[in-house]
């Protein structure tokens, strides 16, 4: 995000003339109206707002932001953004990509944008299939996914996005789910944060790899299956009427996390983490948490800013161009010159 | 002083065959022996007295300095280059640096040569085969004595011709005591020892020490063509500024060396040549190398253009040194990234442009490769962007250090779908300045991705450069569509009369609007996916490259018409305009057409070639070029092809173009073959076994400060 004046709009304001042409369901009907929610909170504005994509479902966001848009080619969107804060730090950029532009073709882009650190927003949507192109497998599928081109279920190990983020040096991860109603918090949270903000959004695809998330979305057990973290507040989760308040806690024999019960909302006695978004090491095993035993960790999961790549560069440019003259005219004449009687001259 | 040990063992003949060498010599040189006495100084010094006069100064000559890749003869030429453009004369150089990042020392593979070409004429190319060549090793001089001219001379440093290096250089015996050397003229001396001694002095270790024989040898050849050690005595001051004792070791060396000559020249074997200054148009001059001249083009394009420059850029042979460059040129509103992949590199170019600077991205085949799906985005979205391509051998890796011209289709049809793109030549290092300006003015006047096209060749050597005036050129500036142009709508994609579209700023205020990949309505720019639209849009792309104003073709050399036209393009400028001139001296009707903008192509050009009877294409490709005219004008030519990663020699040209006047049909075109005499080649590497090469593919070879000899 940047710093600048607020601008009043309404989510009207940030919906474009273009029919929005995702399958009737699609969980991405719901991360738009919820960024065109959010934007009007932020005080965004559209003509400083650049939406970029690369290819996939996903990727055809832009087209339905009433903003600046670029939908780039598959999994290079990183490398454009990058190029667009380079050339004008006042953009606010919001990277929108998937499981398979993102992590697939584009893994090696994604990484570099989040070491590098470069201020944008970054959202992943993540269905765990190919959509577009019509349901294969992605590297986020679980093992066993079958799909037109795993008839027999897919047998590779699959990637944890935020995991890879985290690995890649990201100082901001963050996760939630389509119609989550805590979704507009984080993306307010990542805007909020100066650099490379990673936001893993778990999206239903509705036709190829229908309620594959259910497990942790299903409304129901939400309480016992969701944890969603704030900073400086307990790790708790569950409720009253099934199961009871329960809480996690560090194992400091094992190094690992724990689920413990929480009686009478006693959780300190129950050695329950206040979570610190700013402890990465916390940060790495709440991400690596397996579902099932554990709840899914959602919310801001780390939050620890650093300065930003466009601005060192910036900083540099600035500092290495300080009290020279750019003439271009010197330029061309600079080093060992002579003229045509041999007379050497050193013009600087 | 005193004369320096020396051995001489030089050939049993009186003169020496090449007529251009018959100065250096003060006359016979004799097997001597091994050993050097007092006696033997004496005999020679006698010998001198009754050599002949001087014969006439040649108009032009060739060194090659040929030294392990830690030698630093990259450094020697470039510092031996400034003083012949201070002393006047007209050059051309090629360095020639090992593929390998840093091969063991005194391999074949680990030679780096640096030739050079000056004379007191135009001078155009590095030369075909050296005069004179430095040896700074056995595996030196093995790699480069098939070049050496018959009856040229060979200065060795026989302190390193001991039995280790032999056997890197798999020499059963030393070619310096063996007679091996025979057709050659041979001067060998330690100047190994001769440079120790110098810098003793000084105080340096061992190795330190003989890091100076480099400037030893400099100064040697600054005696032998009559030149001033002042400025490089400036310059080594300058460059050793930290360390003033190794800045007074390597003067010491530059004067011993220089002193040595001297001593030789009264005992006998050298003589000075001094080549007079070539006529040149008044004003300032220095020396550029090609990937300098895309460099500081580029940064004038932008200021013409009025725009910031973003370049995205991977390291990668022999295209780095733009890179290299422009980083250090930031006050000119320059911003380079290193970008994590070729393909980053050329995105990140993209996004740039797309939020106002001019983007641009360099690469070599390989690289350009990866980018070519990021150019088809620039392409549909109608974005401009200069990508540099500094050409090498191929396919794949290729011959990263070698020159070829092959990229050609690559750069005219490489690309998915209908995807024309303006390609641009330069032919010269100094034309890569001008050709770099033209790149910018087409991509932001167009609205377009273009294509400039360098080489190997043209991205290491230089030649000098007569210091252009900025304000001679035609500012360009770029307006940028600030509010809405239809009235109350925006139309992203309306066209303007020459068919580029607006360049709208991201940040605009009031414009915003969508762009991407997808086939775009012709005006909206929105999706549209109906046929009757992508037909037009198809052709509204093929159109608006087509309609490119390009200036007409001009005949560098000959007449508008006549019995033969020689075509080229790019760096192949230099061994054609000579083999042109050569012919046109013996009086035969030949003309030179060199082709800058590849496409579009000059609409001229094809009433120009039929105006010839017939039509020669010398090109470092299978005939790439002639292919594209043969299409596009149904020009019937032939092509002289090269694909040994070396450049045209003159005289193969000359051969090919004498073959049109020989009476004889059907011989005109082919292949030139492999010449072992012009470029430094390992003889072995794979087969060695012991020491299997690196990969440097994407590695700019490890030239230390070599490369900045002459561009401080
Ligand atoms: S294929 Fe799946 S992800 Fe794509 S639009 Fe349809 S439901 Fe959404």
């Amino acid at each position: 995000m940047n710093d600048m004046t607020p601008i009043t709009t309404t989510l009207k304001d940030w919906e474009t003339d273009q029919e929005v042409r995702w399958c009737p369901g699609c969980g991405d009907y719901a991360i738009l109206k919820a960024v065109q929610r959010t934007l009007p909170q932020l005080g965004a504005d559209p003509a400083k707002t650049v939406f970029v994509s690369g290819i996939g479902c996903s990727s055809r966001f832009p087209y339905y932001v009433e903003s600046y848009g670029f939908h780039t080619i598959h999994g290079r969107a990183p490398a454009f953004a990058t190029g667009i804060k380079l050339a004008n730090p006042d953009l606010d950029v919001w990277l929108v990509t998937g499981d398979g532009d993102g992590l697939s073709i584009g893994g090696n882009h994604l990484m570099h944008v989040l070491r590098r650190n470069v201020n944008m927003q970054i959202m992943l949507f993540n269905n765990e299939i190919y959509g577009l192109t019509k349901g294969q497998f992605s590297p986020t599928s679980r093992i066993g996914t079958t799909s037109p081109s795993t008839p027999l279920g897919s047998i590779d190990r699959p990637a944890n996005p935020c995991a890879f983020a985290l690995g890649a040096g990201a100082r901001f991860v963050a996760r939630a789910y389509d119609i989550s109603k805590e979704l507009p918090d984080a993306l307010k949270a990542a805007h909020a944060h100066q650099g490379a903000a990673f936001v893993e959004i778990f999206q239903n695809c509705i036709v190829y790899n229908k309620d594959v998330f259910e497990g942790f979305t299903d409304k129901k057990n939400a309480p016992q299956n969701q944890l969603w973290l704030t900073d400086g507040e307990p790790m708790l989760f569950g409720s009253e009427k099934s199961g009871g308040i329960k809480g996690i806690a560090l194992d400091l024999d094992r190094l690992e996390l724990k689920v413990v019960d929480v009686a009478d909302g006693n959780w300190q006695d129950a050695g329950v983490l206040v979570h610190n978004a700013k402890n990465r090491t916390i940060a790495h095993l709440l991400i690596e948490m397996p579902f099932g035993p554990f709840p899914m960790a959602l919310g801001v999961i780390y939050d620890d800013p650093a300065p930003t790549f466009e601005s060192a560069v910036i900083e540099q440019n600035i500092a290495a161009s300080a009290g020279k003259e750019a003439s271009l005219a010197k330029l061309l004449a600079k080093g060992q010159t002579w003229t045509v009687d041999g007379t050497a001259q050193d013009p600087n | 002083m005193q004369a320096p040990p020396m051995r001489l063992l030089a050939p049993q003949k009186n003169f020496i065959a090449a007529a251009e060498l018959r100065t250096y010599f003060a006359g016979p040189i004799q097997a001597i022996g091994v050993h050097l006495a007092r006696e033997q100084e004496q005999i020679m010094a006698t010998k001198a007295a009754e050599r002949p006069a001087d014969t006439q100064a040649p108009e032009a000559v060739v060194v090659r300095f040929a030294g392990d890749s830690g030698d630093g003869m990259q450094l020697t030429g470039g510092q031996f280059t400034l003083s012949t453009a201070l002393a006047g004369n007209d050059l051309a150089t090629f360095p020639d640096f090992p593929a390998e990042i840093r091969a063991p020392q005194g391999t074949l593979f680990g030679v780096s040569a640096f030739q050079i070409n000056f004379g007191s004429t135009q001078i155009e190319t590095a030369g075909d085969a050296p005069d004179v060549l430095v040896a700074m090793n056995p595996a030196a001089l093995k790699v480069n004595l098939a070049a050496l001219k018959p009856g040229g001379l060979i200065i060795a440093d026989s302190g390193e011709f001991g039995q280790r290096n032999l056997d890197k250089a798999k020499y059963d015996r030393n070619p310096l005591e063996d007679g091996s050397l025979v057709k050659w003229d041979l001067l060998a001396f330690d100047i190994s020892a001769l440079t120790l001694e110098a810098v003793k002095p000084f105080g340096l270790g061992n190795k330190e020490a003989l890091r100076c024989k480099n400037m030893w040898t400099l100064g040697l050849a600054l005696w032998m063509f009559d030149r001033d050690r002042e400025p490089i005595i400036e310059w080594l001051r300058g460059k050793f500024r930290k360390a003033p004792e190794l800045a007074e070791a390597n003067i010491a060396a530059l004067n011993a060396g220089h002193a040595y000559g001297e001593t030789a020249e009264i005992s006998g074997p050298l003589k000075k040549l001094h080549l007079p200054a070539v006529e040149a148009e008044p004003g300032l001059y220095r020396t550029i190398t090609g990937a300098e001249s895309v460099s500081l083009g580029l940064v004038a394009g932008a200021q013409l253009a009025e725009l910031p420059l973003f370049f995205g850029g991977y390291p990668i042979t022999p295209a780095s040194a733009i890179l290299h460059h422009l980083a250090r040129l930031k006050e000119f509103g320059v911003t380079t990234f290193q970008a994590e992949d070729e393909i980053a590199a050329v995105c990140a170019a993209i996004g740039a442009s797309y939020a106002g600077q001019l983007g641009v991205t360099s690469s070599s085949g390989p690289g350009i490769a990866l980018k070519t799906e990021a150019m088809g985005l620039a392409i549909m979205t109608e974005l401009p962007l200069v990508i540099v391509n500094s050409q090498r051998g191929g396919p794949s890796t290729g011959l990263p250090t070698k020159t070829e011209q092959s990229d050609l289709y690559q750069a005219v049809y490489g690309r998915n779908g209908d995807a024309p793109m303006p390609v641009v030549a330069a032919r010269s290092p100094a034309d890569a300045f001008e050709c770099a300006i033209e790149a910018c003015r087409l991509a932001t006047q167009y609205m377009t991705p273009v294509m400039l096209l360098t080489d190997g060749y043209i991205a290491n050597a230089a030649e000098p450069w007569k210091v252009p005036d900025p304000a001679s050129y035609e500012p360009f500036p770029v307006t940028f569509l600030e509010e809405k142009n239809a009235g109350d709508d925006l139309l992203p994609y309306k066209r303007d009369e020459k068919g580029a579209r607006p360049w709208i700023k991201a940040g605009t205020p009031g414009l915003m609007h969508r762009i991407g990949g997808i086939e775009k309505h012709v005006e909206t720019g929105n999706i549209d996916y109906s046929p009757a639209n992508h037909q037009a849009m198809t052709d509204l792309r093929k159109n608006k490259i087509e309609g490119i104003a390009v200036p007409d073709q001009d005949v560098v050399l000959g007449n508008q018409r006549g019995a033969l036209a020689v075509v080229g393009w790019g760096s192949t400028f230099g061994p054609i305009h000579q083999a042109v001139r050569r012919a046109r001296k013996a009086g035969l009707d030949v003309s030179h057409i060199h082709v800058r903008h590849i496409w579009p192509l000059p609409k001229n050009l094809g009433e120009l070639l039929a105006g010839f009877d017939r039509v020669l294409m010398p090109e470092m490709n299978t005939g790439q070029f002639k292919t594209v005219l043969r299409d596009q004008f149904l020009v019937q030519a032939e092509s002289l092809t090269k694909t040994s990663g070396q450049p045209f020699s003159i005289a193969e040209i000359e051969e090919a173009i004498a073959k049109y006047f020989d009476g004889i049909l059907g011989n005109e075109g082919g292949t030139a073959p492999f010449d072992p005499g012009q470029l430094p080649e390992p003889l072995s590497g794979y087969d060695d076994g012991t020491y299997p090469p690196r990969d440097a593919g994407a590695a700019e070879p490890n030239t230390g400060s070599d490369t900045k000899a002459v561009n401080q």
